[in-house]
């Protein structure tokens, strides 16, 4: 089973409730743990895992023997991201701009252009206690997240309960993280930005077809309003309500996860996983 | 003209609720909402959207089944497996890059423009604003930040105002490269917890890598006033200016309930730090 953990909006939450999760079933269940949130990652911050195995990770770029190229400017036409630029008598490669398709070496009709690979992170892998867990970190100045979180989802050991924890947002990272998950959690919060983003996810989660189900953190009852309508009225489980608490925040400023630091934490989390469960099963029997 | 952009790293700091806030204090200027990936200053602010337009981040795929003879070239090319065993693109893994559009011997690809989102110039109480959102599972973010930055300094070229604000997204990847090249100062919006300041140290090289001036704000200062002192120290250590402390207050969650800039609703503490933040960011502009 794999649970990814998405928001939407930054900050709700998600690597408490992936991390509170994973510490939670570690005691039961096989555990491997994917931050795939390679722009900042954190999990790591709170899990302490030690990272003995290191591994670069490459995107292919391509450079141009200027011997065999005789200029015809076909690596440019086929070019889709203006990552190369032919002169009269010159070759320009900007390997920022390049997604690594190939098309400019492949198409040149000189051979002249072969791809070698340029460093944009590295992956990090190692163990947590009895948990396995892998992440990756991108380099400064990188600016393509997606083949890292490629490299680390590479990494997926089927046969554990694998929980993905993502980045914000809705875009090309998250849909990469999120996708072929067999659930997703949704971690939010009870204001109208929450409210925004989460719908936002919520969108995100059909355009993948993957169930989901909502988790409220900094749960006020004053406000909590605001999501349970929203649920209510699109037929999303709400699943798990974390009342803010100062205590809770303040263990999180140290790097101490719920779980660890307020032991009781742990039965509620290992319930939300047998609602995921329930739900996931569901949803499979329906699709049957 | 000058140009602010506000960022964090980790996402959740206070980005949006500093914004909100200048947006009021500050005078002659034109806000930009360059999270397009999920936009929230516009929850705020309450825009009037005057015109908008359509964004085409990138081209997609497709295969006309009739014309297709499953050769297979185009599945053995494709770096992104984007294409099924039955010849369908996967919208969200296509990348656009057209290798299949030109190997295919029977012509049986086209390259659709993809309209993956849209940006708006809107007027709001606070002065001008230029917002976008880019849709979800889209590519092109940084084009789409490009986008809302061209319009914001035409605007405010046209509107004859010397400053645009820009709200900025989280993490360190393409839109925030995209935010910052060419401002003239990165207001960094952390917290004092052990991801805030990790996740500070890795955006503060990054303006760095871009040659791009920083100042730090400490929200939530005193959550955990130790780290605090730590983030104060690094700071002071790598030469970076504290611009503003901002205290933990009830307002705040009042404020995010009522989509309403914080400014607008916060005792006389919290206002005191918040002038006084803008100021230190109106001197170092």
């Amino acid at each position: 089973m794999i649970i990814a953990v998405a928001s939407g909006k930054g900050g709700t939450g998600k690597t408490t409730v992936a991390a509170g999760l994973a510490i939670s079933m570690s005691a039961e269940r096989k555990i491997q743990f994917l931050d795939c949130d390679v722009e900042e990652p954190d999990a790591h911050l709170f899990l302490r895992p030690s990272l003995l195995e290191k591994e670069p990770v490459f995107v292919p770029e391509p450079v141009v023997d200027q011997s065999l190229c005789d200029y015809c400017g076909r690596c440019m036409e086929v070019c889709a991201y203006n990552a190369i630029a032919v002169f009269e008598r010159n070759v320009l490669v900007f390997p920022q701009l390049c997604h690594g398709c190939g098309g400019c070496s492949y198409f040149c009709p000189c051979r002249a252009i072969a791809e070698k690979g340029r460093i944009i992170g590295v992956l990090e892998a190692g163990r947590s206690g009895n948990m396995d867990f892998v992440h990756a970190v991108l380099n400064i100045g990188e600016a393509q997240p997606v083949p890292l979180v490629k490299a680390v989802k590479k990494r997926l050991n089927p046969e554990c309960l694998v929980i993905v924890d993502a980045s914000p947002g809705t875009s090309c990272p998250v849909v990469e993280a999120v996708r072929g998950s067999g659930f997703c959690l949704l971690v939010t919060e009870p204001t109208p930005f929450g409210l925004h983003d989460l719908a936002m996810a919520v969108e995100m989660t059909e355009a993948l077809k993957i169930p989901r189900g909502v988790v409220i953190n900094r749960s006020d009852l004053k406000y909590d309003d605001i999501i349970e309508n929203f649920c209510l009225s699109r037929g999303i489980p709400l699943l798990l309500k974390i009342p803010f608490s100062r205590e809770v925040a303040g263990f999180y400023a140290r790097g101490v996860n719920m779980a660890e630091g307020i032991p009781e934490w742990r039965e509620t989390f290992r319930e939300l996983y047998q609602k995921v469960m329930v739900f996931s099963e569901t949803v499979a029997r329906y699709k049957r | 003209m000058k140009q602010l952009l506000v960022i964090s790293g980790k996402g959740g700091t206070g980005k949006t609720t500093i914004v909100g806030s200048f947006a009021v204090l500050a005078k002659k200027k034109v806000l930009a909402d360059c999270d397009v990936d999920a936009p929230n200053l516009h929850l705020l602010l309450k825009p009037e959207v005057k015109t908008s337009g359509d964004f085409y981040g990138g081209k997609k795929a497709l295969i006309d089944a009739e014309e297709c003879r499953q050769c297979g070239k185009c599945i053995e090319l494709c770096r992104f497996e984007a294409i099924s065993g039955d010849f369908q693109v996967n919208p969200l893994l296509c990348e656009g890059c057209g290798v299949c559009f030109h190997a295919c011997p029977y012509e049986a690809v086209s390259l659709i423009d993809d309209l993956s989102g849209n940006w708006c110039i809107s007027e709001t109480v606070y002065g001008p604003f230029v917002h976008a959102r880019l849709g979800v599972a889209a590519e092109n973010s940084g084009k789409l930040v490009a986008k809302v930055r061209e319009k914001a300094g035409e605007l405010a070229e046209e509107k004859g105002k010397d400053l645009i604000i820009i709200d900025g997204p989280p993490g360190i990847g393409c839109p925030v490269v995209a935010s910052l090249s060419g401002v003239d100062l990165a207001l960094v919006v952390t917290e004092p917890t052990v991801a805030g300041i990790h996740d500070l140290t890795r955006i503060l090289g990054v303006a760095d890598y871009f040659g791009v001036r920083k100042a730090v704000c400490i929200n939530k200062y005193d959550l955990d006033q130790e780290k605090s002192k730590e983030i104060e120290g690094y700071c002071a250590e790598n030469g970076v200016a504290v611009a503003g402390k901002i205290y933990y207050d009830p307002a705040v969650g009042k404020s995010l309930a009522a989509a309403t800039p914080l400014i607008n609703y916060a005792g006389n503490k919290m206002a005191r730090q918040i002038i006084k933040l803008w100021q230190s960011v109106e001197e170092l502009l």
